[in-house]
């Protein structure tokens, strides 16, 4: 799904975050990406989702070179993602309506796309039916991620990418959106590239464990994770467990 | 603001002013009754109604000229540092200049008719909308740029969806604040050369014909445009940015 072939990359006049990096993540997977804040972890997102170039090296989604967004990449942020004038029907529309606004060009919209509006499918399988004709400033945070998953999944994506998107939530509805947004992964064959500095957040939704700790990469660090999503694994003996070793991953990082 | 508070402040404004005519017992200050009276008879058997239109064509054409050519100058500016760097530092000296000084020149320039009031009109509004639209396309969370260009944005509809909609209120805050001004500075050009528009009836009912509570009149129809243009504002803002007003 996705292939990084010695992706190089620093901002301007900083030290370089990626070196030579190649990675590699397979359809359906869903990878969690966790290390301490600024230190790449975000960019390597933007990255996949085409929105910064690398300085050498190649990205590949789906065997093609990514040279700009593609449009069947859903990209999900932490906030500010949603237009505070539109209502929440208007919001998870957005993605529908800019497809609209172009046509099915291949650039802004798969070729194969045929011009839809409604979401309400989608307002009902995330639980905000109820809230479609308030505005983002009603509602609460929870109800604003699932806006925002709403309007990407309209879209049909079948990548999705996740900046810290639980991190301002209450950990009960933190819990609830990380089991729904594996669910819906699982039902839409998504694969799931996960952006967090919350330990137990990358156990639970990673089936594999990207670390970030020091740039610049060169080899990716990564723990695996098998029995992510099974039933009660973030109350057994084995979460606790992988949470630990995170954490003496991480604290090693940190003090090397 | 409750309608029946502003009933109360009229009413106590009204009552100031019957307070200061018992006061100065003159002329020169008529009472708000005899004015009111005036300004029906002027305004149904009159030219008052003429003179207003006047006036409330001048301003409603200025506005709209100003919005059509300060938006996109200002969206086009604000969502391009370049273009930005180049050009604030002429708008941040152009912006404070008093365009009430620039009357003389203009009417030298565009001569008497309408043209050159609705560009005096113009040339105030536009520096005004043209740096709140600017500030506010400039300022716009990148966040939110982001998950738009994530979504197959383009530049196109980014200016639709993103753009536009943002400066809208920007757009009304700037016609708000300076519909006043506009409107008293249309005064000063319709006292210029021209014998349309309440600013030259004001003016020749006071100064020449001496017919005081005429010239009141003209002073509440003037008013009531501004106050007019103002409530208009607010209600489009009620209308367009309903998201503004939600608890």
């Amino acid at each position: 799904m996705i292939e990084t072939h010695s992706l190089t990359f620093g901002y301007p006049n900083s030290p370089l975050l990626f070196d030579n990096f190649t990675w590699q993540v397979r359809q359906g997977e869903t990878w969690a990406v966790i290390g301490p804040s600024g230190e790449g972890k975000s960019t390597l997102l933007a990255l996949l989702a085409g929105l910064q170039k690398p300085l050498s090296g190649e990205i590949r989604i789906e065997g093609r070179p990514l040279t700009r967004p593609r449009p069947q990449t859903g990209l999900i942020l932490q906030d500010y993602g949603l237009l505070p004038w539109a209502t929440v029907r208007e919001n998870a529309g957005l993605g529908l309506r800019v497809r609209n606004f172009y046509g099915p060009d291949g650039a802004h919209a798969p070729r194969n796309y045929h011009i839809q509006t409604d979401v309400t499918a989608w307002l009902v399988r995330l639980g905000i039916q109820s809230l479609a004709d308030q505005y983002p400033a009603q509602i609460s945070g929870g109800q604003r991620q699932r806006t925002a998953i709403a309007r990407t999944l309209a879209l049909n994506p079948d990548l999705l990418l996740m900046d810290e998107p639980f991190s301002s939530l209450d950990a009960v509805i933190r819990d609830s959106l990380q089991t729904l947004t594996l669910e819906l992964c699982a039902e839409q064959n998504l694969t799931l590239v996960l952006v967090t500095h919350t330990i137990e957040e990358a156990a639970a939704m990673g089936s594999k464990i990207l670390l970030l700790g020091q740039p610049p990469y060169s080899k990716p660090n990564i723990i695996a994770n098998p029995r992510h999503g099974s039933a009660d694994f973030r109350s057994s003996p084995a979460f606790h467990a992988l949470c630990q070793e995170l954490r003496k991953e991480l604290s090693s990082i940190e003090t090397a | 603001m409750k309608r029946r508070d502003l009933l109360l402040a009229s009413l106590g404004i009204l009552l100031l002013w019957q307070s200061l005519v018992l006061v100065i017992d003159r002329p020169i200050l008529p009472s708000p009754l005899l004015v009111v009276q005036v300004f029906l008879q002027e305004l149904f058997r009159g030219e008052l109604a003429a003179h207003f239109l006047s006036s409330l064509w001048r301003v409603t054409a200025g506005m709209l000229v100003s919005v059509a050519l300060a938006v996109p100058a200002g969206l086009a500016i604000g969502q391009s540092e370049h273009l930005n760097r180049i050009l604030s530092p002429v708008i941040y000296l152009l912006y404070p200049i008093p365009k009430v000084v620039f009357v003389p020149v203009v009417l030298l320039f565009l001569g008497i008719g309408d043209l050159a009031k609705i560009t005096i009109i113009f040339l105030i509004l536009f520096f005004q909308i043209l740096v709140l639209v600017r500030d506010q396309a400039a300022g716009l969370p990148p966040q939110l740029l982001q998950s738009l260009r994530s979504l197959g944005a383009g530049r196109r509809a980014l200016f639709r969806f993103v753009y536009l909609p943002a400066s809208l209120p920007a757009i009304l805050t700037a016609l708000r604040q300076s519909v006043g001004t506009a409107v008293a500075v249309l005064y000063i050009a319709e006292l210029f050369a021209t014998q349309k528009g309440l600013g030259y009836y004001i003016y020749y009912s006071g100064s020449t014909l001496l017919d005081y509570p005429a010239m009141y009149a003209g002073v509440l129809a003037m008013s009531l445009l501004g106050l007019g243009l103002y409530f208009a504002v607010d209600w489009l803002e009620r209308l367009l940015c309903r998201w503004k007003f939600v608890e």
